[in-house]
């Protein structure tokens, strides 16, 4: 797979009903692509959060960021460099055991990833991962000799150091 | 006293300067009529297409520079006005469209004449609004005014559901606006502004473009000092061509596809580029990799977003082009003229002049050439009437041959091309401007899009003179068959209808013009008759329009033949 670049906006808004429209709106309309995007409640609750992981240069953000602006429920763009932030996205996996004995590898594997068990049945495990991409991605692969019966991961979520 | 949301909205208008709003009733904007004759101050002009009310709205806005009202019902009053939001999205237009929407309790279960405005619509406004409360009207109105008319203006959509029309409450109107995302950046930044200075005084072929971003914050006083103390040429986009007086000796064209001979072909020559309230728009760069190679580009420009969107610049100035020009001044070097770079323009002026101008406006025989009739035109009214011009071979040359010698006194759709505007917009400018002579310029593909509103301009007795360019084709898109299509021509002739009958019919006195004596006649003939007049010019059938940058060529690549 090519590696493209990717950098993050975070988004502060005005908690209006249209925002989210206006923000996909956009991004479609300038034809901005887009890694992973999540919409989330703030510790005020007239303002919400976007955090948009999207494909592209310094140059590219900056336009976006600029477009962004032009909506009017758009208090704050923020372009932050990697190091100035943390964030984390939130991976769920559904893994087959049924190979004799994988319970137990998987949930070394697991405990190694800091990965929690959510369910048990005799055909599946429930895992829920937090972490940085690499993090999830790395789990991912580890799992994948046992079979990945359904895997998904949110996109991720930033806060300022 | 307690009143309905339909008083309120009227009462709100009023608190706004509202005077005229341009509309068309309907169901589920029935409670907002129901008051209007309550509100004799709104003078109310019914159009007969809502797309009218929107280009009338337009006219009218550009003609004031504030915000103009278009008011409509629900479903497909409010889809009738999206070309029109469409239209003032791209060419920066502030007009507040009221839509009528369904009862509330209604809404997402597919009513009658029920569509999702806000939906629809929020791709082409600056802001939109669904109101279902009365409480809500004030407020919005009052947004809806400040984000339309300030910053880079625009359309802004208020849609308010049928019970909200008829809910009664107590009437308060806001004295603050509340909108932390919302603050334009009117003064430019002082570094940059001084790094532009530096720029400007060290260069030697300096080069302003000057776009309708001047005309919107009536900076063409600082315009013609900047200009003149720095001995800089000055071409214009097409919104920017009133924008400075055609006869100015620093004035040197209009840039972009059918623009002139010299102001584009100099361009890659400047050093250093003053963009001025433009936006780079395809048409007026031409092909991207070969545009402006040598030069410094200080793009000032109120909407951050237009900076470095389809060039790079070296000095972005985000703010208001008078403001940012105010600052600027001081610290320019008067220059004491430019004499080489003057003359380099002059000498394709010469060339224009002798192969496309002087053909187009004087020609000897033959069928009648626009050019030459409305060269004609602006000869009899010494380039002071307010021009409105639709969309084609007609619109250019309206930009190339009449000679603008009042400011903003051009108005044409110009980033979406929208045919049909002319003649609703006229309505609007000569509501706006009832004792300026008004002309609009129209072709007979775009007359038919929106001819109706002849009605509209009968039953107002609206003094409006209709320049009626029927070449029978749709001729720009036959001039590109022509020339990119092997003359393949497809679906662009028309058989037209008899349009002295037709403005009879509408009761609008008119007459047809085919021989070249005639026209100054019927000109003055039209300006002595008080009241709406209506002239079809036969003109000669192929015509085109020259110089002419081929889409994707770059502009030096222009032609004039
Ligand atoms: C609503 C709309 N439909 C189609 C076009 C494409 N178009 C651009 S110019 C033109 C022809 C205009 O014909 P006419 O009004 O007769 O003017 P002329 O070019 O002949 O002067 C057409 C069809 C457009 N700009 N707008």
């Amino acid at each position: 797979m090519k590696q493209n670049k990717f950098s993050t906006l975070i988004v502060t808004v005005q908690n209006k009903p249209g925002v989210l429209y206006r923000i996909s709106g956009l991004i479609r309309k300038r034809r901005f692509n887009i890694a992973s995007l999540t919409v989330s409640a703030t510790e005020d609750p007239d303002m919400s959060r976007f955090t948009i992981v999207v494909e592209g240069d310094k140059e590219t953000v900056e336009k976006m960021a600029k477009q962004l602006y032009r909506i009017i429920e758009v208090i704050k763009v923020n372009e932050p460099e990697e190091d100035s932030i943390v964030a984390r996205e939130l991976g769920l996996i559904k893994v087959s055991t049924t190979k004799t004995g994988s319970k137990g590898e998987i949930s070394l594997i697991a405990d190694h990833f800091r990965a929690k068990v959510i369910q048990v049945t005799p055909e599946y495990m429930m895992l829920e991962i937090t972490g940085n991409e690499e993090k999830i991605q790395g789990f991912y692969k580890n799992m994948k000799k046992y079979g990945v019966m359904e895997f998904v991961r949110t996109g991720r979520t930033a806060l300022f150091k | 006293m307690k009143l309905t949301g339909a008083e309120i909205l009227c009462e709100s208008l009023l608190k706004e300067g509202v005077e005229v709003i341009f509309g068309y009733p309907g169901g589920a904007i029935m409670p907002v009529y129901d008051a209007l004759t309550r509100y004799p101050k709104l003078r109310h002009i019914l159009v007969r297409h809502e797309q009218g009310a929107i280009h009338a709205a337009e006219g009218y806005a550009r003609s004031t520079g504030k915000p103009a009202v278009c008011l409509v019902t629900s479903g497909p009053g409010a889809t009738n006005v999206v070309t029109g939001l469409a239209d003032a999205i791209l060419d920066s237009v502030p007009v507040v469209a009221i839509s009528g929407q369904v009862h509330s309790h209604l809404i997402g279960g597919d009513a009658f004449q029920e569509t999702d405005v806000v939906g629809i619509t929020a791709m082409v406004t600056k802001h939109n609004y669904l109101i279902m409360k009365a409480s809500e009207i004030a407020v919005s109105v009052k947004e809806a005014f400040h984000i339309s008319g300030t910053g880079r203006p625009g359309p802004v959509v208020i849609d308010i559901t049928k019970d909200a029309q008829f809910e009664k409450i107590e009437f308060n109107y806001p004295e603050k606006i509340n909108l932390p995302g919302y603050n334009p950046t009117v003064k430019g930044n002082m570094h940059q502004i001084e790094r532009a200075a530096e720029f400007i005084n060290q260069s030697s072929k300096p080069y302003i473009f000057a776009g309708h971003g001047v005309l919107i914050s009536h900076a063409e006083k600082e315009l013609l000092e900047l200009s003149e103390k720095a001995a800089i040429p000055v071409g214009t986009t097409l919104h920017g061509i009133s924008c400075i007086k055609r006869d100015h000796p620093n004035y040197i064209g209009w840039l972009g596809m059918h623009g002139n001979l010299a102001p584009n072909k100099c361009v890659n020559k400047a050093d250093v580029v003053i963009a001025l309230g433009m936006r780079f728009d395809d048409r007026v760069t031409g092909r991207l990799n070969d545009y402006l190679p040598h030069a410094t580009i200080i793009h000032v420009d109120i909407d951050p977003a237009e900076l470095g969107k389809n060039v790079k610049v070296s000095v972005p100035i985000v703010g208001d082009v008078k403001e940012v020009l105010k600052s600027l001044l001081p610290l320019i070097k008067e220059s004491k003229g430019r004499k080489e770079w003057f003359d380099m323009f002059k000498d394709y002026d010469k060339v224009e002049y002798e192969k496309v101008i002087r053909p187009e406006i004087y020609p000897r025989k033959g069928p009648l050439k626009m050019s030459e009739i409305v060269k004609k035109l602006s000869d009899i009214t010494h380039g002071k009437s307010r021009i409105v011009a639709d969309v084609g071979q007609h619109q250019m040359i309206a930009c190339r041959y009449y000679e603008y010698k009042k400011h903003d006194s051009f108005v044409t759709s110009g980033g979406l091309g929208t045919m049909g505007f002319a003649l609703p917009a006229s309505i609007g400018v000569k509501v706006a401007k009832p004792n300026d002579e008004v002309w609009t310029i129209v072709g007979d593909g775009s007359f038919q899009m929106t001819m109706q509103e002849m009605a509209t301009i009968a039953q107002e007795n609206l003094d409006i003179k209709i320049m009626l360019l029927n070449n029978n084709f749709l001729g720009m898109v036959r001039q590109w068959q022509q020339l990119f299509f092997d003359k393949n021509y497809s679906s662009v002739s028309l058989k037209n209808p008899d349009f002295m009958k037709l403005s009879e019919g509408f009761g609008i006195p008119s007459e047809k013009v085919t021989e070249r004596k005639d026209i100054e006649g019927a000109i003055k003939r039209a300006r002595k008759h008080k009241g709406p007049y209506l002239i079809e010019f036969v003109v000669e059938k192929e015509q085109n329009i020259f110089p002419m940058i081929p889409q994707g060529a770059s502009v030096d690549e222009i032609r004039i033949e």
